[in-house]
C-alpha cells in the first residue's frame, strides 16, 4: 500500500512538474512570441527602403512532405526538391510518415511545427481533416504550400497543380497522332470504368480535340472499358485488333489500362503496326517504351512537382510573394509561375503541360 | 501483490509467505516507466530547444487522447478476459461517419452527436453479447465486428467527406480550456481516467474484474455475475470507442470512413506497455496512463529530432518487448533464492534481448546520415 500511495504521488509530481516546467518555459518563450510578429514584419518594412536589396533570407530548414515514406514516385519528388534546394542555398528536408495515413501525418506535421521550420510543403493524405493543423502552422508564421494531393484552401497557400484536365486530353490525341504518322488512321480508347469521372472528362476533351482540322485524319472507332483490371484490360485489347485489323492506335488514359493493352500487342506480335499511349508509370512501361509496344506516353513530372514546390515555398519564406492571385515568381530552370486562383482548386500554380516519357528520358526515371 | 486483505490472516500470509526481496518492489512496471519518462523528458529537453515548449505539448498532446480514451476500458477488458477488443478504432469510424452521415443529411450536430454515441453503445453491447453470452472468443468475436464496423462506415460515407462541423463542436477536439494551454479532449481523459481508475481500483466492481481475470470458474461459482460484468465492459468499450470517434472527428474538422483505421493496434500497445498483463488478472490504470505518456513524449520527442516514422515504430515496438521481458527476467532473479532458476528460459529472454539491442544499435549506426537528416 505504502508503495502505491507513493508511486500516485510521484505521478502526480511528474504531471505537475511536466505542466509547471512547461508553463514556467511558456512564460519565459512569451517575449519570443511577442517578438515573431516583429521579425517577420521587419523585412516589409525595411523593403521599400531597398527596393533592390533581396528580401532577408529565413534561415532554417524547409521540409518537403510527402504522403508516406519509402514510396518511389515522392522519392523522385524529392529528388527535384533536393536540386532546387541546391540552387537556392537552402536545407530541404524530406519527412513523412511510415503509412500513408491523416492521423500519422498530422502527429508528423505537429512535430515539424513545433521546430518553426522556414515552410512546409506537403502532400496532403486527407484533404480536410489536414485544414485546422496546415492553420496552426500558418498561426505560427510558417508558409504551407501543398503538392500532388492538396489540403483545402482553408489550410494553405498555394497548391502546386501537376496538370489540368484539358492538357491531360490534349496531349493523349497528340501523342496518338505522332504514333499514327503523316496518314492518320483508326484509334480506339481503352478506359478505366465507364463511370470513372477522371476518365470520362478526360475522353470528352479528347473528343473535342480531335474536332480540330490538324487531326482530320484520326477516326475514333471505339471506347471500351477495362474496368482498370489487368485481365479485362487485355482481353478488351485483344478484341480490339481482332475488330478493327487496321487500328493504328490503343489510347488508354489509366495506368492499368496502358500496360495490358502494351502486353497485348507484345504478345499478338503486333509491334510496329499498332501502338500504345495514354498515362503510365515509367517502371511499369519501361519494358514496353522499349520495345516499341508503347513508344511514348505522358503523365506529369514528380521530380519537377517537388522542384516547384521548393520554389514556391521559399518565395513565400522571403516575401517575395505572399499568396495572392496574379503574383509572379521565378522557378529556376521551370521559368516564371503565376499565381492563380480557381473557385475549386483555391490558389494555385501550374506545373505545365504533362511531361511525355519516351525511350530517350525514361532510364532517368525510376518510380 | 498490493491486495493482501486486511484480516487476521494476513498476519498469517506474512508469516508463511516467502520473503519478498528488496527487488520486489522495484519489479513494479510503473517504477521502470516513470523512470523512462523522466529519462525521455531529460534526454529530449538536452536534444531539442523545441521539447519543453507549452505550447508545442499543448499541440501535440491532443493528437493522443483518442488513443487514450479507447485504452482505458481496454486495460480492462484485458484483465477481465486476457483478450482484447480488436474492433475499438473500426467502432470509432463508424460512429464518426454515422455522425457525419446525418450532420450532412440535416440533422443538428449535438443530437448526431448523441446517436453517435448510441450506436457505439450498442455496438459494444453486441460484442459483449457474442462473447458473454454465446462464450465466443472475444479475439475472433471482435476480429468479425472490426471489418463489420469498418464496412458500415464505407457503406454511409463513400469515398466522401462530411465536413464543416460548427465551432461549438470542433471545440472537443481543438478547443483548450479558456485562460489556459490544456486541450479540452487531453482534460476529458483526465477527468475519465481517474474515474476508470477509480472503479478499477476502489469499487467492487473492479475487484470482479481482476477476479475473473484470475480465475474466472471460481469467480463464477462464488456468485459473481461473469457474463454481465463482460458485457458491461464491452458496452463501455463501445461507448468509449464512439467518444474517441467524436473527439477525433472534432479535431479533423471532418470525418472519412477511414479515420482511425489501425489504431486498435495502438490502443493494445499503450495497454500493455502499462503493465497490463496480456494473460489477464494484473494492471493498473496508473501504469497505463504513464505508458499513454511516455509513447506520447517519446514520440513527439522523436518527431522533433526528426526521425523517421519507421524508426520510431521500432523504438516503440522495442520497448513494448522490453515491457514483456524485463518482469520475466526480473522474477528469475528474485526468484532465484531457494527455487532453481530456470537458466533456460533465463538465456532465451536475454538472448532475444541481446538480438534487439544489437538490430537496434545496427539500424541507427546504418542509417544515422539518413536519420540526422542528410
Amino acid at each position: 500500500m505504502k508503495h502505491r500511495s507513493l508511486l500516485l504521488a510521484l505521478t502526480t509530481l511528474l504531471l505537475v512538474g511536466l505542466l509547471v516546467s512547461a508553463c514556467g518555459s511558456a512564460a519565459t518563450k512569451a517575449p519570443a512570441a511577442t517578438e515573431a510578429p516583429a521579425a517577420t514584419e521587419a523585412p516589409a518594412t525595411e523593403a521599400p527602403a531597398a527596393t533592390e536589396a533581396p528580401a532577408t533570407a529565413c534561415e532554417g530548414d524547409y521540409v518537403l512532405v510527402p504522403k508516406n515514406l519509402g514510396n518511389p514516385y515522392f522519392d523522385t519528388a524529392n529528388n527535384g526538391a533536393q536540386e532546387a534546394a541546391k540552387e537556392l542555398g537552402i536545407t530541404v528536408l524530406y519527412q513523412g510518415s511510415a503509412t500513408a495515413d491523416a492521423t500519422e501525418q498530422i502527429t508528423l506535421l505537429n512535430s515539424l511545427i513545433a521546430q518553426q521550420p522556414c515552410g512546409l510543403a506537403i502532400s496532403a493524405n486527407d484533404a480536410d481533416a489536414l485544414v485546422p493543423t496546415g492553420q496552426a502552422a500558418m498561426d505560427a508564421n510558417i508558409p504551407v504550400v501543398t503538392w500532388d494531393s492538396a489540403i483545402a484552401p482553408d489550410g494553405r497557400t498555394i497548391h502546386i497543380n501537376q496538370a489540368i484536365l484539358h492538357d491531360i486530353g490534349a496531349i493523349q490525341i497528340q501523342m496518338a497522332s505522332e504514333l499514327a504518322g503523316p496518314d492518320g488512321g483508326q484509334i480506339a480508347i481503352l478506359s478505366a470504368t465507364s463511370t470513372a469521372p477522371n476518365q470520362n472528362a478526360w475522353i470528352e476533351v479528347m473528343k473535342e480535340e480531335l474536332e480540330k482540322p490538324e487531326y482530320a485524319n484520326l477516326e475514333l472507332v471505339e471506347v471500351v472499358y477495362g474496368d482498370d483490371d489487368d485481365t479485362k484490360s487485355y482481353n478488351e485489347a485483344q478484341a480490339l485488333f481482332t475488330k478493327y485489323p487496321d487500328l493504328k492506335v490503343i489510347i488508354a488514359p489509366t495506368t492499368v489500362g496502358i500496360a495490358a493493352s502494351a502486353r497485348a500487342v507484345t504478345d499478338a506480335e503486333l509491334i510496329g503496326k499498332v501502338f500504345v499511349t495514354g498515362l503510365g508509370t515509367p517502371n511499369q512501361m519501361r519494358e514496353y517504351v522499349k520495345n516499341g509496344a508503347a513508344p511514348q506516353f505522358a503523365l506529369w513530372n514528380p521530380s519537377d512537382l517537388g522542384y516547384l514546390a521548393v520554389y514556391a515555398m521559399h518565395a513565400l519564406a522571403n516575401g517575395e510573394i505572399t499568396a495572392e492571385a496574379g503574383q509572379t515568381f521565378e522557378a529556376g530552370k521551370l521559368g516564371e509561375y503565376t499565381i492563380e486562383d480557381d473557385p475549386d482548386l483555391g490558389l494555385n500554380v501550374l506545373l505545365g503541360l504533362p511531361f511525355v516519357y519516351n525511350a530517350e528520358n525514361i532510364d532517368d526515371f525510376n518510380w | 501483490m498490493t491486495q493482501t486483505p486486511e484480516t487476521q490472516s494476513a498476519s498469517l500470509i506474512k508469516e508463511f509467505a516467502p520473503r519478498r526481496s528488496f527487488l520486489a518492489d522495484f519489479q513494479r512496471w510503473e517504477w521502470l516507466l516513470v523512470l523512462l519518462i523522466v529519462v525521455v523528458i531529460v534526454a529530449n529537453t538536452r536534444l531539442s530547444p523545441h521539447f519543453l515548449d507549452a505550447r508545442n505539448i499543448s499541440r501535440t498532446s491532443s493528437d493522443f487522447m483518442e488513443l487514450g480514451l479507447m485504452m482505458l476500458p481496454m486495460a480492462f477488458i484485458i484483465i477481465t478476459t486476457a483478450s482484447v477488443d480488436l474492433s475499438v478504432a473500426s467502432n470509432l469510424g463508424m460512429c464518426a461517419s454515422f455522425m457525419g452521415w446525418l450532420f450532412m443529411h440535416g440533422v443538428n450536430i449535438w443530437v448526431a452527436a448523441l446517436a453517435a454515441l448510441a450506436l457505439g453503445t450498442l455496438a459494444g453491447f453486441l460484442n459483449g453479447n457474442l462473447v458473454a453470452r454465446l462464450k465466443l472468443s472475444p479475439l475472433v468475436v471482435t476480429l468479425g465486428t472490426y471489418a463489420f464496423y469498418r464496412g458500415v462506415a464505407y457503406v454511409l460515407l463513400g469515398d466522401q467527406a462530411a465536413r464543416g462541423y460548427p465551432k461549438a463542436f470542433t471545440y472537443i477536439g481543438q478547443g483548450r480550456i479558456p485562460g489556459t494551454l490544456i486541450p479540452f479532449s487531453v482534460a476529458l481523459f483526465v477527468v475519465l481516467a481517474i474515474i476508470f481508475g477509480l472503479i478499477l481500483h476502489r469499487t467492487i466492481f473492479g475487484r470482479y474484474t481482476f477476479s475473473i481475470g484470475n480465475n474466472e470458474n471460481a469467480t463464477l461459482y462464488s456468485g459473481v455475475p461473469v457474463a454481465r460484468v463482460k458485457i458491461i465492459l464491452f458496452t463501455v468499450s463501445g461507448f468509449m470507442a464512439a467518444l474517441a470517434g467524436l473527439v477525433l472527428a472534432a479535431r479533423f474538422g471532418s470525418t472519412r470512413p477511414d479515420i482511425g483505421t489501425g489504431l486498435e493496434l495502438a490502443v493494445i500497445t499503450a495497454a500493455v506497455l502499462g503493465g497490463v498483463d496480456i494473460n489477464g488478472g494484473r494492471g493498473t490504470i496508473v501504469g497505463t496512463v504513464l505508458s499513454l505518456l511516455l509513447i506520447g513524449l517519446m514520440r513527439f520527442g522523436m518527431g522533433l529530432l526528426n526521425i523517421q516514422g519507421q524508426v520510431q515504430g521500432i523504438v516503440i515496438g522495442l520497448l513494448l518487448i522490453l515491457s514483456i521481458l524485463l518482469p520475466n527476467i526480473a522474477q528469475q532473479i528474485s526468484s532465484a533464492r531457494g527455487v532453481r532458476i530456470n537458466w533456460r528460459s533465463a538465456l532465451i529472454s536475454l538472448g532475444i534481448l541481446a538480438v534487439f539491442v544489437l538490430f537496434f544499435l545496427f539500424f541507427f549506426w546504418s542509417r544515422a546520415p539518413v536519420i540526422a537528416g542528410g
